[in-house]
């Protein structure tokens, strides 16, 4: 039970119930699909870039609790980081939620409360697909730039 | 003869484990159902004492393989009243005796325009294998709609028995919502506008007596691991001419007379279909899982089912914010349902953490969850071996997983 407890946290519960910037960006200059096979989990992420800053990002979608919060809690944290930032933060919460990397949850301020995650193997892709989706959407929109 | 519950629990090891402190409750049983200590011990006797490759060496040991291997083969014969042994082909599972019958039998008789009928009920493995071969030559899926309760149209199926459908695919028993399909019906009237037809039977096999001749269908296809066997096998019934008039669905060794560098001359259907080594202790297993159901008394075991599903519908329904998936009158014992706001994931991974093992998701229906406006649902399916208590422990986390998230 404990490990469950440490898994649903009232601010996960809370970034579920209440899942913050869960609109459309209509001013998004990259959206991007994010879709689980597995589960049937999806989201849409809407990242408006300028100058290498996150000027804005939000979601819409269905998910379990873990997927909404993660989302909820993402968009939350990376709103004005810049795109290196938010790749160097990518790499920190993957280290957390699969390998229990104590220094990346210390480094990862409010995002620890997802650190339970990784006594639950089942529910990691849960937990990182807001993040994958990301990820996606920063390569593409450093394509786009390189190419320019 | 009757059915002793606890007797036959004790046959099943794995079921005396607790999880997070909890006896184990396995809920399950539509994924994959557990195994009897008799065929466990059946494939560790083979191991042990018998291993050899089937069909060639004549040292003793071959002989004893061949013989386990091909008596198994008369069980599965015996277990689905199939006219002959050789109307039995072995294959890795349901799905790849699917991909066997689309390639082999229907893709050559396929031409553009041509029509695959399929339920809106069926598994990923009864609609993509369609597919593939309607990418290849031009034709096409259509659906047998559902009520809301999780029952097929009939009605719209009568309107659906048109010249341009050539093949109808069917599940015995809905995976994801536990509807029993009415296919003897069906599958006379399709026959009688000259359509063949292939039951996905993976859970029926498990939950219902299958009489192939009864039935009358062309095809039936069950895996092993649904019904108290081991992964890896399953079988492939089809109606002898079928079979006969079917090419090869791989080539290499034991399918064939004569090997020539240009060309070769195939085996008799089922050896036609059976490439290389297959499973032998897979098989071996399945006919001793066949041998364990056997011994059981059927009608015992099907109202012991019937009174789980029953005891289990209206103890889930008792549970407030928690609404049943799929109502069909005739249904097997498997219940999907939802919470108004609790995901099916978040209630799975709660409802483990107090040893109640079930499944959350799709269940590789993805059309179906979509027609019913869902992304998924939790699943429990039970098997002779659940009890009534059992219920209880799904319910009473059910009402504790309210606790967690409410």
């Amino acid at each position: 039970m404990q490990s469950l407890r440490d898994l649903y946290q009232e601010v996960i519960l809370d970034h579920n119930r209440s899942p913050r910037n869960c609109h459309l960006l209509e001013d998004a200059n990259s959206t991007t699909q994010g879709f689980n096979p597995l589960c049937g989990d999806k989201i849409t992420l809407y990242v408006k870039e300028a100058n290498g800053i996150i000027e804005d990002i939000s979601f819409t979608g269905t998910g379990c609790a873990i997927s909404v919060a993660s989302a909820s809690l993402m968009t939350d944290y990376l709103k004005g980081k810049t795109v290196t930032e938010a790749n160097h933060i990518f790499h920190l919460f993957h280290a957390m939620v699969t390998e229990d990397d104590h220094e990346a949850e210390k480094a990862l301020g409010k995002l620890s409360v997802l650190a339970g995650v990784h006594e639950f193997p089942a529910r990691v892709k849960c937990a990182t697909l807001a993040w994958q989706t990301l990820r996606a959407a920063l390569e593409h929109r450093n394509t786009t730039v390189s190419t320019e | 003869m009757k059915f002793d519950l606890d007797k036959c629990r004790a046959d099943f090891p794995v079921l005396e484990q607790d999880i997070h402190g909890y006896p184990l409750v396995y809920l399950d049983n539509a994924a994959t159902t557990q195994k009897p200590r008799q065929v466990i011990e059946a494939i560790s006797q083979f191991y042990l004492h018998d291993n050899s490759n089937v069909h060639r060496g004549v040292h003793a040991l071959a002989e004893r393989a061949t013989s386990q291997y091909e008596a198994a083969r008369k069980k599965v014969q015996r277990f689905i009243n199939a006219p002959h042994a050789e109307d039995c082909v072995w294959v890795r599972g349901t799905t790849e005796a699917i991909n066997l019958v689309a390639h082999s039998y229907l893709m050559p008789r396929l031409k553009p325009g041509d029509q695959i009928l399929i339920s809106a009920l069926e598994h990923h493995s009864n609609i993509v294998p369609w597919h593939l071969i309607c990418k290849k030559t031009g034709a096409e899926i259509r659906v047998i709609p559902i009520h809301d309760n999780g029952e097929l149209d009939l009605a719209a199926f009568a309107e659906m028995l048109v010249p341009p459908v050539k093949f109808i695919a069917l599940a015995h028993i809905s995976n994801a919502l536990g509807s029993i399909n009415p296919i003897q019906t069906m599958i006379k009237m399709a026959h009688d506008h000259g359509i063949k037809v292939l039951i996905d039977g993976a859970q029926g096999a498990p939950h219902l007596p299958i009489d192939v001749q009864a039935l009358d269908c062309d095809f039936y296809a069950f895996s092993s691991h649904k019904m108290f066997g081991p992964t890896g096998i399953g079988v492939l019934y089809g109606k002898s001419e079928l079979l006969n008039e079917m090419e090869p669905y791989q080539g290499g060794g034991d399918m064939i007379t004569e090997v020539h560098y240009q060309y070769s001359e195939y085996q008799k259907p089922p050896l036609r279909f059976e490439a290389g080594t297959q499973d032998i202790a897979g098989v071996i297993g399945l006919g001793s899982a066949i041998d364990y159901l056997s011994a059981m008394d059927k009608t015992a075991v099907a109202a012991h089912e019937h009174e789980l599903l029953l005891y289990a519908t209206s103890a889930i329904q008792t549970v407030s914010g928690y609404r049943i998936v799929g109502t069909a009158t005739h249904k097997a014992s498997i219940i999907s349902f939802v919470h108004d706001t609790i995901h099916s994931h978040d209630l799975a991974t709660v409802l483990n953490s107090f040893g109640v093992a079930v499944r959350a998701g799709h269940h590789c229906a993805m059309p179906l969850m979509e027609r019913l406006g869902l992304t998924a649902t939790t699943r429990a399916s039970f098997s002779f071996y659940n009890t009534a208590s059992e219920v209880d422990r799904l319910v009473d986390a059910l009402e504790r997983a309210k606790e967690v998230f409410l």
